[in-house]
């Protein structure tokens, strides 16, 4: 219930929101929903870097019917989702679960654990590049064990793989730290109680902690199938600026960098891409966040 | 309160460990790597974790080929820049939306939304198109413009806003204060958790960005740090010890911001990340 003293009082200004929303929605306008518009403009027009084009119609979307490079870019960004989320959604959740738990150092581990996020991106590649080279890291180790070499980065389909788990690594401590605090809210004595009648560990997992952070692992899958599926720099950086052998890992992502700029960058008909991706991010999200409504039922 | 079984301490610190080995262990692989002098085999079957002369030589050598301390200093200006236009922009947008009654509130908070759902990778082309008509392209000014206020941040503060209690605030709207005087005095001294994780996430976003400044700059001497080290590798993929001691140069920074500050952002994430 409000008390009605203070809306009484004139508590401000007329214009003083508008004031403090200034700086936000200047930059918010200009450089999101502005772009998004001229971006939906663009993709019917065949502009170029350096030209502003004109109208061509459904043209840039008939051309990527026929566009075999996009249709590659395409089963990539979807095979990252399908690869990438089902894990994104369960390990961060484990390891939230480990470092749940008041143990002395436990804080110590949690930071430590988000080291993967606070990295740029390019860091992490580097150094995954490094580690999955012909004669790095993890082929010395596994001559050790008497196997290998694995040519991570020499294969299409491997190069695509270790990229996907690079990002999992990397978003590891990330969706670990939305997992805490949805943990927090769990309330304790539930775990007790169903420890108390006996359960398990897997049966205290499956039918305590999942129900009760089911909308949060709704939440991280929606946000880490949209994140997969605009994946950009991890494959770059690991695949290289083409994207692999024969150009076989391009994302939907790369195949706009590629092809909108330069300075003949076909702007409407990366313009054109960019929608495609919107498009299928969005309904990617509202597809997730829908299956979570269903079960309430 | 149950007490926890010796077993499952043992257990628990084992499975912590293996993690650490498998999160931070790279890092700690490519820091070695980086202390490897030139004669020193780095490609050993089984690998030496220690450099067995342990040299600053590589980072010397690094900045001799690349101006990695310019490109250093670029990214600290943008994130330097971006820290604070975000905390300015985001908690006095923020603020505004959970705090001050006005006409076209819910329309603000929307056209917030909406810049969240626009993914950045779809219209990086029209925002270079923009920069470039402006005549901003290839400045660092152009990098820190579209990060400048992130839509998420400003709805983070907008949470954090409205979780404090709204007694004091009204006694203050009865004695006077102005709704600048309040969002100074009561707001932001409320909301420090979260104004730690969006400074956190603003450096973190400048510093680690990678797709924009990759397309804005094309001088060399203009690089960040993060367009610098592609550049370094894709020169001199031949020597990891070089690629090493540059990626090492480039975290080095966050890691140790990181851990003096991850006390506050921990309590942070958990006061207004989530509530929303």
């Amino acid at each position: 219930m409000r008390r009605p003293s203070a809306s009484r009082v004139r508590t401000h200004h007329a214009v003083s929101p508008w004031l403090f929303l200034l700086p936000g929605l200047a930059v918010v306008a200009t450089f999101s929903l502005y772009p998004f518009l001229t971006t939906v403009h663009k993709a019917f027009t065949d502009a170029r870097t350096l030209t502003p084009g004109t109208w061509v119609g459904t043209a840039n979307f008939r051309a990527m019917l026929d566009d075999e490079q996009f249709w590659t870019a395409l089963r990539n960004s979807a095979l990252y989702v399908a690869l990438v989320v089902p894990f994104t959604v369960l390990l961060p959740l484990l390891l939230a679960l480990l470092v749940h738990k008041q143990l002395p150092g436990v804080a110590f581990f949690r930071s430590a654990f988000y080291t993967p996020v606070v990295a740029s991106v390019v860091v992490v590649a580097l150094i995954w590049g490094w580690m999955l080279d012909d004669r790095g890291l993890v082929n010395a180790l596994l001559h050790t064990l008497g196997a290998g070499p694995v040519g991570f980065l020499g294969n299409a389909w491997l190069l695509l793989l270790s990229a996907m788990a690079l990002t999992v690594w990397k978003g590891l401590g990330y969706y670990m730290v939305i997992y805490l605090a949805a943990l927090a809210n769990v309330p304790r004595e539930l775990h007790e109680a169903a420890a108390v009648d006996g359960a398990g560990a897997l049966r205290r997992f499956v039918s305590v902690t999942v129900p009760a952070v089911r909308s949060t692992m709704v939440l991280v899958g929606a946000l880490s199938s949209v994140a997969a599926f605009k994946v950009f720099s991890e494959v770059y950086l690991l695949a290289g600026p083409t994207g692999g052998p024969a150009g076989q890992d391009t994302t939907l992502v790369m195949l706009v960098q590629r092809t909108g700029t330069g300075l003949n960058g076909r702007v409407g008909y990366a313009s054109a891409l960019s929608l495609v991706i919107f498009v299928i991010a969005l309904l990617l999200m509202l597809l997730v966040l829908r299956a979570d409504r269903k079960e309430d039922l | 309160m149950r007490r926890t079984p010796a077993w499952e301490k043992t257990l628990r610190y084992l499975l912590m460990l293996a993690v650490l080995a498998v999160t931070v262990g790279p890092f700690l692989w490519q820091l070695s790597t980086s202390f490897k002098g030139t004669t020193e085999d780095i490609y050993t079957s089984p690998p030496r974790f220690l450099p067995e002369h342990p040299t600053l030589h590589n980072y010397r050598e690094v900045a001799r080929i690349i101006p990695v301390w310019d490109y250093a200093l670029n990214s600290l200006k943008v994130a330097a820049a971006s820290v604070v236009t975000n905390l300015v922009g985001a908690s006095m947008a923020g603020y505004a939306l959970a705090r001050l009654r006005f006409r076209g509130r819910k329309a603000a908070g929307i056209a917030f939304v909406m810049a969240l759902l626009v993914p950045l990778e779809s219209i990086v082309i029209a925002q270079f198109t923009m920069v470039r008509d402006l005549h901003l392209n290839n400045t660092l000014v152009a990098v820190a413009l579209p990060g400048a206020v992130g839509a998420l941040n400003v709805l983070l503060m907008r949470n954090a806003f409205a979780a404090v209690p709204r007694e004091i605030e009204e006694a203050a709207v009865i004695d006077g204060a102005t709704a600048w005087q309040r969002f100074l005095r009561i707001g932001l001294p409320s909301v420090r958790g979260t104004l730690a994780v969006v400074a956190i996430f603003a450096f973190m976003g400048a510093w680690d960005d990678f797709l924009w400044p990759l397309i804005v700059l094309s001088d060399s001497d203009r690089f960040t740090l993060t367009v610098g080290l592609d550049y370094l590798h894709g020169t001199f993929t031949q020597n990891p010890r070089l690629v090493a001691a540059g990626t090492v140069i480039a975290v080095a920074p966050l890691v140790v911001m990181f851990a003096c500050l991850q006390r506050y952002f921990f309590r942070g994430a958990g006061e207004g990340a989530v509530k929303g």
